[in-house]
This record gives C-alpha cells, structure tokens and sequence, in this order.
C-alpha cells in the first residue's frame, strides 16, 4: 500500500502539508506564551 | 499599579493564554481529523485510474487552495469591516492580518502539493496556465500585505493602510486573472483535475475539505488573539518593564 | 481651490522639482538605456537581429517598470524627506487633488521615460515602427501610462515615509502591474506588428489596459487621503 508509484512525491507532499502547519502552530502558541507573560490577565478576555 | 499584576493568576492561562475549551474541542476534532484523512488520502482510497496516485494528492493540495482562497475572502471583508466607519473595530483588523497570514501559509502549500502534484500528471512542476499564476501572484500579493502590516506605527494607522491595500489586492486579483487567461489562451489542462471521482476518492476529499476548514477556524482564532496579545504587550510593555525592574530593585 | 486646480499646482511643483534636480535626465533615463542596452547582452544577439526584434515590446515595458519602481521612490522620496505630504495634509488640500497632481506628473515623466525607451529599441533592436499601427500605438501608451502612473502614485504613497521602502516598493508594485506588462507588450506586438500581428489585435488589450488605468484612477482618488493620513 505505502509501496506506491511516485511515493516520494506523494508522501512528500503530505509531510510537508502537515509538517508546514505543525511549525506555524507550534510558533504561533510559543509566540502567545511569550505574550502572556507580559501582561495582565484582564487583557485575555476570552479565558 | 500593581506590580503583581502583570503575572496571570492561573498557570494554564500562562501555558495556553489563546486556548479556550471551544478551540481545545476543535483542535481535538482537527487532529483526529487530518489522521482520518492520512489514513484514507494514503491507504483506503484507490488509486485513479487516470492519475494513478496522484489523485492522492489532491486530498489536501484542493482543500489548501480553497482555504488560501477562503482566508483571503475573509482578509478582503474584515478589511471592509474595518474601514466601514459604522463597525470600526480593531477586532476587524486582527481577524484580517491573522487571515492573510494562515492564507498564505497555505497558499504556500498549495504551490507546493501542486508542482508536486503536476510532476506526476503533467510532467512538470509549473506550466503558465491562468490558475497557477493567479495563485502565484496571489502568494506574492499577500506576502506584500504581511509585510505593511509590519511597518509599524499606532495600531490604528497599520490597520487603516493594511485595510486599503487588502481592498486594492482584491481589485488586482480578476485583473491579473483574467490578463492572464487572455495571455494563455492555449492551457486547458486544468480540467484533468475535474475527472470523475469514485464515491471513496469524493468522501477523501469531503473529509478533507471539512478537516482543514475546521483547521483553518482554528488557526485564525489562535492567531487573532496572539496579534490581541501583542498589541496589548506593545500598551504594557512599558508597564510590565518598569514593574520588573522595581521588583529588582526590592531584592 | 477645485481638484483639477489643486491636480495642475501639485503635478506642476512634482514637474519644476524634477526639471530644477536634473535627477530624471541625469540619472533614470540613463538607467532606463542601461537596461534596453544589457537585455541586448543578456539575449545573446549573435545569431541575428530576429530574437531582439521578436521580444522588443517585452523588453520597452519591461525597462519601463523598472525605472517606474526609480521615479516612484524619487517623487515620494522629495515629498517625506521635508514633510511635504504632512504639510500639504494639514493644510487641508483636498487628497484626491494630490493623487491626481501627483499621478499627472509622473505620467509626463513616464511619457518621457517610454519615448526614449521606445526610441532605443528602433535604434538598438532594429524595431520598425509602421504607420498602419499608430494608432493603436498611442492609445496603447496613454492607456498603460496612466495605469501605471495610478498605481506607482498609491504604492509609492503607501509605501513613503516606511523604514525600508525601498525594498517594499518592487514587492507590493510589481505583482499588481503584471495585468499592465501582459497587456501594454501584447498590444504593442499588435501595433509594430511583431510575430505577424494585426493592429486589430491590439484593442481587446487596451480596454484591458484602460479598464486598469479606471478602477485604479477611481480608488486612488478615493483611497489616498487615508493612505498618507498619518
């Protein structure tokens, strides 16, 4: 099944897929950790 | 003010200060979701019998060209919302730089999966066909976007520029479209793509749809109330900074 | 004061800046002629004339949008380097008048700027200009002119004043005029009859163009006062 024609291309096209959007995320939440910190809890309205 | 204040109460709001039980729902449903649509895109689902398994592909190369295409829809009216005197509202102008932003990350994708997609089917990684470079010129257009929007100045004067550019990129779009389409009128081999469909291959692709629709809702969420956080961390910053120091100062 | 009295001050002012700093025929068209003369190099020219001959109109507009990104950052960089935009803000002249000024003056330099790019490629490129395509020529040059000169007045006006405007003025400049490339080279194909083409040809291409130079002209207008309010 994964022994595929053109494996390198399709599989290459998911990890980058979902590997793209995991970096965006996960930079994205250690950006809003850093924020957080740097201010008060009245500025997260939606907690 | 008190120095203490800047510490939030609770250690989860420090670990996850975007999250709410609304987007953790989501999130889970996102993730059970793009394994879900793995496991059909790469193993269920048949292969084509025209594309062989470069029909796998387009179960998350179709649902990232919508979502670029949906995201910079939404970019194009918060702007509008914005500049529209009677709901100015700087939650406009987050919604529509987070926008931009997850638009081009998966416009970025979607060029990619494409070439990809067009070695195996085409032959080629690019050929000059209307939709490609629409798409192309569409990437570069928001990139631009990102990039006023970081020149900085007060949080009123980015979202008011950024806003007409966004209005004057939706002007650009159907002309570079259309001037293209004119330019090439030889390229019809976009509807390779619009061969029949098997019931599995349509429910992949659905699902894929769904899942990264459901993603994109997600991100734009998160990513609207990390631009609310650092907005307000430029407002405090200042505060925040004078209180540490002050602590120090105590010790 | 009325728009059009308030377009003719400002494009006039942009005109006697220009004509007193000798920057345009110093500097910009001297590049402009740099860039027609290293396509040449770049279109290696030694197995005849045909090749040269064939992408001529690419290669005007081409050398055109490339000193447009010089005069943009030029006219706007006169404007910020005193607070000129400031003080024409302040006082209270009407933006869309200001737009229009400074779109008019940049068209004239551009009309300058494509005469002699125009000129170079007779010279340089052996392009013929023939009589039937005229017409279409110079409907051709209107039409892109101010087209371009709308955008390169509203990017540059956004843009002005920005660290780093020099880098951001080709990224958010050039995608936009692709439509204005794509159109301006095929009708000029059309009318010096490149590739066999019939002046005919040209016209679709110019309602294209001209259809540009309207949405463009109109947001500007509107848009402009916003874009340098600061």
């Amino acid at each position: 099944m994964i022994a595929m024609l053109n494996a390198p291309h399709v599989i290459g096209s998911y990890v980058v897929t979902f590997g793209a959007i995991a970096l965006y995320t996960w930079r994205m939440l250690a950006r809003a950790r850093q924020s957080a910190r740097n201010v008060p809890p009245e500025e997260l309205p939606w907690t | 003010m008190d120095p203490t204040a800047s510490t939030p109460s609770t250690t989860a709001t420090v670990r996850r200060p975007t999250s709410t039980r609304f987007t953790r729902g989501l999130g889970v449903a996102v993730i059970v979701g793009a394994a879900w649509v793995a496991l059909f895109g790469l193993v269920l689902s048949p292969n084509d019998a025209l594309q062989k398994t470069g029909v796998r592909i387009l179960y998350i190369h179709v649902p990232s060209a919508w979502l670029a295409y949906l995201a910079f829809i939404v970019t194009g009216i918060s702007s509008a919302g914005y500049l529209w005197k009677r709901t100015r509202s700087l939650v406009w102008d987050r919604v529509a730089g987070a926008s931009a932003e997850v638009g081009v990350l998966f416009m970025g994708i979607t060029l990619v999966t494409g070439s990809l997609w067009g070695s195996i089917t085409w032959g080629t990684y690019w050929t000059w066909d209307s939709r490609l470079t629409t798409t192309a010129f569409l990437f570069v257009t928001y990139i631009g976007y990102l990039a006023v929007r970081g020149l900085g100045g007060t949080l009123h004067q980015r979202a008011r520029r950024s806003a007409i550019l966004a209005l004057f990129a939706v002007l650009e779009v159907p002309l570079v479209h259309f001037s293209v389409k004119w330019w090439r009128p030889l390229h019809q081999n976009e509807s390779v793509a619009e061969g029949e469909l098997e019931d599995m291959m349509l429910f992949t692709l659905f699902s894929g749809i769904v899942t990264f629709t459901l993603l994109y809702v997600w991100l734009v969420i998160h990513r609207q109330r990390t631009l609310a956080l650092d907005d307000s961390v430029a407002e405090h910053g200042l505060d925040a900074a004078l209180a540490e120091r002050r602590q120090e100062a105590l010790q | 004061m009325s728009l059009w009295t308030i377009t003719r001050l400002v494009a006039a002012k942009d005109l006697r800046v220009e004509a007193r700093s000798r920057v345009m025929t110093n500097q910009v068209l001297p590049f402009a002629g740099l860039v027609m003369v290293t396509f040449a190099f770049a279109l290696d020219t030694s197995a005849g004339d045909s090749l040269l001959n064939q992408v001529a109109p690419g290669l005007v507009w081409l050398a055109t949008l490339f000193s447009l990104l010089v005069v943009v950052q030029r006219s706007f960089a006169v404007e910020s380097a005193d607070g000129a935009l400031d003080a024409l803000r302040v006082a209270g002249v009407h933006p869309g008048g200001v737009f229009l000024g400074k779109s008019l003056a940049l068209a004239v330099q551009l009309a300058v700027l494509e005469a002699l790019l125009l000129f170079a490629a007779v010279v340089l490129y052996q392009t013929e200009v023939r009589a039937s395509g005229i017409v279409v020529l110079l409907v051709t040059y209107v039409a892109a002119t101010c087209g371009l000169a709308f955008v390169g007045t509203i990017y540059g006006g956004l843009a002005a004043g920005a660290r780093g405007r020099e880098t951001l003025l080709p990224l958010l400049l050039l995608p936009v005029v692709a439509p204005v490339l794509i159109g301006a080279t095929r009708a000029t194909e059309a009318a010096l009859g490149t590739n066999d083409a019939t002046p005919g040809e040209g016209w679709p291409w110019i309602g294209l163009l001209l259809l540009f130079a309207a949405l463009f002209g109109a947001g500007g207008t509107l848009a402009f006062g916003s874009l340098i309010d600061e």
